[in-house]
């Protein structure tokens, strides 16, 4: 853990130094402690403003983002005890997307009567709200008896995400063209709107998740047995769902609100740190957040640099990097007989 | 003591228990028997709070099951379920450690680590604490499982073995705990649960052996179709006709001068199998 967090520093240095003006590590550290209030060292003025006002917001924005996506897809996948379940997979994502696509049909119509602020509120809003619909949806079709059986959770999670689909390409075939291009823009995922207001909008909504998950890991360890063996060691099986499922959507909800559809981090991180640290997920949860934030810190540096001046959209890159991931982990752990 | 008070369980049109009383004292060890279907693991389902009755009621020491915090319940009962579903490949330590959740929050202290560490060796499982629980034979994941329901129940008295003192009641709910073990360890388990209930544990077990029965339990229930056949002793309950009755099994029941218990041996002349035996 320790070192991941050091990881995680790291990165981040390095990173807001890096792009069209490069500004070396030392002079980061320097802008960084000068920012904080712990060093008067003179620096340069244009590099402070670079580092401060563009790349500094959209790396914390990678971070917080990153993190949301690692422990909420460890908390899903312990949750419905499955390695395969991920916020994509079960209509998080598809259903804030259409929530949020819908917002933008209005929020084009209303832009007049809604301060810029709330705009911005409301989208994440809507997006949370469409991120809870569907996965309550999802939940409440899958379950058989009173238990979520998983087959038929992976079966719901597809038709909802089907409807949701063709709802938001409704929606896309219904647009002008200034909707559009936000919402194209929108839809392919991207970091780069990110500035201190939006951190300041998200920051509540994407630390809560990040905080309060790991602190589920006994519960859900003894989910791992299945829902009635964790019932017989006092665990309250109903909170723990009500929670996971709330605080997953409020950080994926939120997460996608802001930077678009980002496949496969919610559902390879947590895969590699149980390769690297074992099933037990007070060490999956918290490492799987600070794994994700390392991983999308990355992608958002790919994904500003590779194609420079011009930017390619992170999901592209996650889930072009992500694919092959999964499926060498995935024929490698068949082999060894344990998925 | 645990006890079901007149208990009828209903799930939908069907009644898979019709009212059954059975008790388990401090001290005790209760068998339930019957055929497959007969209702067993849904009986022990309502006494561990899995399933609520219909009507009658389950009682922790004269306390109404809904009574008692989830948490309270799980530090007075411990269940070893029939199946064991894992869904991620957790360490046989971390395993065993989960039955102490209900005594830590946080980290497990010093005596969660050292009950942990003792039902390891009570249970023969020392030598697998780092290997991954999907990996270990269905016999010696059944050894872990029960690893983890005695670590649940455990209190650092036990730890000496010399306690005076009465804790408060515990029971052990046990489904078919023999399931995939070998001979050696069918026996050692119901050894272990009989020396637990010398330090004042009930212990209620589905059984299918009727000679472990014989061997090993205070008291049987028998059930067919829900409801309840018989109850006392297992020497008085378990005659050739209340067998016949309960399995549609002809057996003789042998006493065998040199042990203290009786042996039950099927009939092969009145046998009904799946292939009825060719007249000649």
């Amino acid at each position: 853990m320790g070192a991941l967090s050091l990881l995680l520093l790291a990165v981040v240095i390095w990173s807001v130094g890096v792009g069209a003006m490069t500004i070396a590590v030392p002079d980061v550290i320097t802008i960084l402690l000068r920012q904080l209030g712990l060093s008067s060292q003179a620096v340069e003025p244009q590099q402070e403003a670079v580092l401060t006002v563009i790349r500094l917001p959209r790396v914390l924005l990678g971070v917080l983002i990153g993190a949301v996506l690692g422990v909420s897809g460890a908390s899903l996948q312990g949750l419905f005890r499955n390695p395969l379940a991920d916020p994509g997979l079960i209509g998080i994502s598809s259903g804030a997307s259409l929530f949020a696509v819908l917002t933008i049909m209005f929020q084009v119509k209303l832009a007049q009567r809604i301060p810029p602020q709330l705009g911005l509120y409301m989208l994440s809003i809507a997006a949370f709200a469409g991120a809870t619909i569907t996965t309550f949806l999802v939940y409440q079709l899958s379950r058989q008896g009173g238990k979520a059986v998983v087959s038929t959770m992976l079966l719901a999670g597809i038709a909802i995400n089907a409807l949701s689909g063709a709802l938001t390409g409704l929606m896309t075939y219904l647009a002008d063209d200034a909707q559009l291009r936000s919402i194209t823009f929108w839809g392919l995922g991207s970091l780069g709107g990110a500035t201190w207001e939006t951190i300041t909008v998200a920051a509540p909504f994407l630390l809560l998740p990040v905080l309060l998950l790991p602190r589920l890991g006994k519960g859900l360890n003894a989910f791992a047995l299945g829902e009635s063996q964790a019932g017989h060691l006092g665990v309250n099986a109903t909170q723990l769902k009500r929670w996971v499922i709330l605080l997953s959507t409020l950080g994926v909800g939120v997460a996608v609100a802001i930077s678009g559809v980002i496949g496969f981090v919610g559902l390879v991180i947590p895969h590699l740190i149980r390769m690297m640290a074992g099933a037990d997920h007070r060490r999956v949860l918290p490492a799987s957040a600070l794994l994700g934030a390392v991983i999308l810190t990355l992608a958002d540096l790919l994904s500003r640099t590779i194609v420079a001046p011009a930017e390619l959209p992170i999901g592209i890159i996650t889930a072009m990097l992500g694919t092959p991931l999964f499926l060498y982990i995935l024929i490698t752990s068949k082999s060894n007989g344990s998925v | 003591m645990l006890e079901a008070r007149h208990i009828t369980y209903q799930l939908g049109r069907k009644q898979l228990l019709t009212n059954v009383s059975l008790c388990a004292r401090p001290g005790e060890f209760v068998a339930i028997a019957g055929a497959n279907g007969a209702g067993k693991s849904t009986l022990l389902k309502t006494l561990s709070r899995e399933l609520t009755p219909s009507s009658g009621q389950v009682l922790l020491d004269e306390k109404t099951l809904s009574s008692y915090t989830a948490l309270d319940l799980a530090r007075r009962r411990a269940v070893l379920a029939q199946q064991n579903p894992l869904a991620f490949p957790f360490q046989v330590h971390e395993l065993v450690m989960m039955g102490r959740y209900p005594h830590f929050s946080g980290h497990p202290g010093p005596n969660d680590d050292a009950i942990a560490a003792y039902v390891q060796e009570l249970t023969a499982i020392n030598h697998l604490a780092d290997r991954s629980v999907l990996t270990l034979s269905g016999g010696e994941q059944q050894r872990v499982y029960l690893a983890k329901v005695l670590a649940q129940l455990m209190t650092p008295d036990d730890l000496d073995g010399l306690s005076d003192a009465a804790p408060a009641s515990r029971y052990l709910l046990l489904d078919e705990p023999t399931t995939g073990l070998d001979l050696y360890f069918q026996h050692s388990l119901l050894d272990l649960a009989r020396h637990l209930t010398t330090r004042g544990y009930g212990v209620v077990a589905i059984l299918h052996d009727l000679n472990l029965i014989m061997q090993y339990v205070d008291q049987v229930l028998l059930l067919k179709e829900g409801q309840q056949l018989a109850l006392g002793t297992p020497a008085s309950v378990l005659t050739p006709n209340a067998i016949l009755d309960t399995f549609g099994l002809a057996v003789q029941v042998v006493d065998e001068p040199s042990l203290s218990y009786p042996i039950i041996i099927p009939d092969q002349q009145k046998a009904t199998h799946f292939f009825p035996a060719q007249t000649a």
